[in-house]
């Protein structure tokens, strides 16, 4: 089984238990998201993988090899750290250079003037030499290996922690928020960049994020973690359309989905405010519904709201209004021509969505299957 | 037009007195800077081109005398360099030591204030007070280092009245003085480094402790390393309380430091013009070990 292989990850801090039994596959060459608010344990799982800290238990395999209880230079992994961690007193170009240096010279070729004088040494440091230049010249850090990173901006500083960390060709890469201290349009760039990279160099990539926006567009898949425990992973579409609970449905989306207070009959029939919504469901009593901004839509007929305000953000109007009878807060996401037909802030307005674009949930969160309701009674559509 | 006119040395006047008012609240400390310092340094520059003496009448100008002197002065040479290999013992052997020890309190997980009190004390204890502490463990007959010799078979020194150890002795001490204050600053610059560094030297395969202190400890602690360097050579430099107290410059001027000689003909001969010769010289050192501080070394150890 080649790529990272985590199973059943535990891991507690002063009796704190950040990470609880967490099971994660990255297939070689796969590209997955970890994805979850700030604390939830994903940058320690991340770490447990390249061998900064390690599990309480449960096993981890890297390219089908046991790596529980290898030394993190032994993993054959790569990192790219938040800080980017470069070493301040190196250029560019030994920055890049020390993944190689550390694994093809011996401890008295390293040193400074002795090593120089060995034999071997030369020849190594000349491959590692060229090694670095392919590496830094793929990034377009060729002109400025010999700089210090105090002399880069943070782009520049961004790209060197990508060239040290692909120079090895690593089975793994790791990245832990790389792109979070960059401004937000290079931050838009470099996300294709780090794809394309990942692309070429055809490794598992562990990329942790909490920035769902880069989770969806960059993964092949997401996986959506959330007080130490995976939730879900899957496809970013299927995460986005057909999350498997409420707290990866809530999580993922902006704006948040509208959840509305349902409830299911002893027919089955979901209704919403006494509405019937067109679903049919196993379960029975009180239900969440929920409709993604963009499905939900003005009409004739349907949920009563009362509009609250507008946001106009150029491709599309995000018109806030609240559920007159439950009090629930619903926003809207409409094509930007709507903006001139909405109500003023107090107005009345009439909510209606697709049955098939509702999602429902059980009182515990989890994902209850509906069916559209055969017989179309009036429903909400 | 009358506006402007009335406007504008009112301006004026408001600008003088705020200025007026900056002067009188920096006063107090500029007659103290030029009271308590530049007054003296001056004088005492002036005085070094002197035969003054203490109790006597007037002086005489006597240019570049006193330096010539000094050239020829057997004790101040000795006191010279008696002074520079006691620099040289102290400086490494505190420096080194406080490294290692503040390698061995950040690696180990508990005890940490407790060591960094224990290792502080002497710099907190009064030197004087220490020294009879020290004369006492020194002594070649009755002190505990030389009963612990004699357990191994070796006659102990009679560590300060020979003129073979006593500057070893005082440097022993020394070092001691000024191990505790080296370690808190390199505890210090220890906690400063950040972690990601030691996270990412390990996933980039550093394969020993001492390559990672070579790759990541050591260029990091650069800067605290050499404020701590200049530091204690400055206070190495000045070493006097403990050779005033426990052996006066002596057996036969074998332990004559620069600040002591300069208290002998300043204090104990009365030879003011002579004495505050030596003092230039000691500020002339103590000055280059800052240029050499902030000109050279700086630049090597910032790595922006």
């Amino acid at each position: 089984m080649s790529g990272i292989h985590l199973q059943s990850v535990t891991k507690s801090f002063n009796g704190t238990t950040v990470l609880h039994g967490v099971s994660l596959r990255v297939a070689a060459g796969e590209f997955v998201a970890l994805v979850g608010p700030s604390g939830c344990g994903k940058t320690t799982l991340m770490r447990i993988v390249a061998g900064i800290e390690h599990a309480d238990s449960g096993t981890l395999q890297i390219q089908g090899r046991e790596a529980t209880a290898l030394r993190a230079g032994e993993r054959d992994v790569a990192m790219v750290f938040q800080s980017y961690a470069l070493y301040p007193h190196l250029t560019v170009a030994e920055n890049i250079a020390v993944p190689l240096a550390m694994r093809r010279l011996n401890a008295w070729q390293r040193l400074p003037l002795l090593g120089g004088v060995l034999p071997g040494t030369r020849a190594a440091r000349q491959g590692i030499a060229a090694e670095v230049a392919m590496a830094a010249g793929a990034l377009g850090l060729g002109t400025l290996l010999d700089r210090r990173p105090a002399q880069l901006s943070g782009g520049q500083r961004q790209r060197v922690a990508l060239a040290r960390a692909m120079v090895r060709r690593p089975a793994a890469f790791l990245m832990d928020e790389p792109l979070s201290n960059l401004d937000a349009s290079l931050r838009v760039q470099t996300r294709r960049e780090i794809v394309a990279i990942h692309r070429r160099a055809g490794a598992a990539t562990l990329y942790v994020t909490h920035d769902q926006s880069e989770a969806l567009t960059m993964a092949d898949r997401v996986a959506v973690m959330q007080a130490g425990r995976i939730l879900q992973v899957a496809p970013p579409r299927e995460i986005y359309a057909d999350p498997a609970e409420l707290r990866v449905a809530t999580f993922i989306g902006s704006p948040r989905i509208n959840l509305l207070p349902a409830e299911a009959g002893t027919d089955g029939a979901v209704r919403v405010a006494g509405l019937p919504v067109g679903l049919r469901c196993a379960a029975r009593g009180a239900l969440t519904l929920g409709v993604r901004p963009e499905a939900l839509v003005p009409a004739a007929q349907g949920l009563v709201a009362r509009a609250e305000a507008v946001e106009f953000l150029g491709e599309s109007v995000l018109l806030h209004a609240r559920h007159e009878s439950s009090g629930t807060p619903l926003v809207l996401r409409l094509p930007p021509e709507a903006a001139g037909h909405l109500p003023q802030p107090g107005g009345e307005l009439h909510l209606a969505f697709a049955p098939e674009a509702a999602l429902l949930f059980g009182p515990d969160g989890a994902r209850c299957r509906a069916e559209l309701a055969v017989a179309r009674e009036p429903a909400l559509v | 037009m009358s506006d402007l006119a009335i406007a504008a040395p009112r301006f004026r006047a408001a600008a003088a007195g705020e200025a007026l008012a900056a002067w009188a609240l920096c006063l107090p400390a500029v007659i103290a800077y030029l009271l308590m310092l530049l007054l003296p340094t001056l004088a005492t520059a002036a005085l070094a081109f002197t035969d003054y003496e203490l109790g006597l009448d007037g002086f005489r100008w006597i240019g570049l005398g006193n330096f010539a002197e000094m050239l020829d002065d057997r004790g101040f040479l000795q006191s010279l360099r008696n002074t520079l290999i006691y620099v040289g013992l102290v400086t490494p052997g505190s420096i080194l030591g406080a490294l290692v020890l503040a390698l061995a309190i950040e690696a180990g997980t508990r005890g940490r204030t407790l060591f960094r009190a224990v290792f502080f004390l002497p710099v907190v204890s009064l030197s004087v007070a220490m020294a009879s502490a020290w004369q006492y463990l020194l002594h070649p007959t009755i002190g505990p280092l030389n009963a612990a010799l004699r357990g191994l078979g070796i006659a102990g020194p009679a560590w300060l009245s020979s003129s073979d150890t006593v500057l070893l002795a005082l440097a022993g001490i020394g070092i001691w003085e000024n191990l505790g204050f080296n370690l808190v600053l390199f505890l210090a610059g220890l906690t400063a480094i950040p972690r990601e560094l030691y996270a990412a030297a390990a996933v980039d395969g550093v394969p020993s402790a001492w390559e990672r202190f070579r790759l990541v400890t050591w260029p990091l602690l650069g800067p605290t390393t050499l404020f701590v360097l200049t530091i204690t050579m400055i206070r190495s430099v000045r070493v006097f309380d403990t050779v005033a107290v426990l052996t006066q410059g002596g057996p036969n001027k074998a332990s004559q430091v620069l600040l002591y000689t300069l208290y002998e003909e300043g204090f104990t001969y009365f030879r003011i013009g002579y004495s505050a010769a030596i003092t230039l010289v000691f500020l002339g050192i103590v000055l280059a070990l800052m240029w050499l501080q902030t000109r050279i070394l700086d630049k090597r150890v910032h790595y922006a």
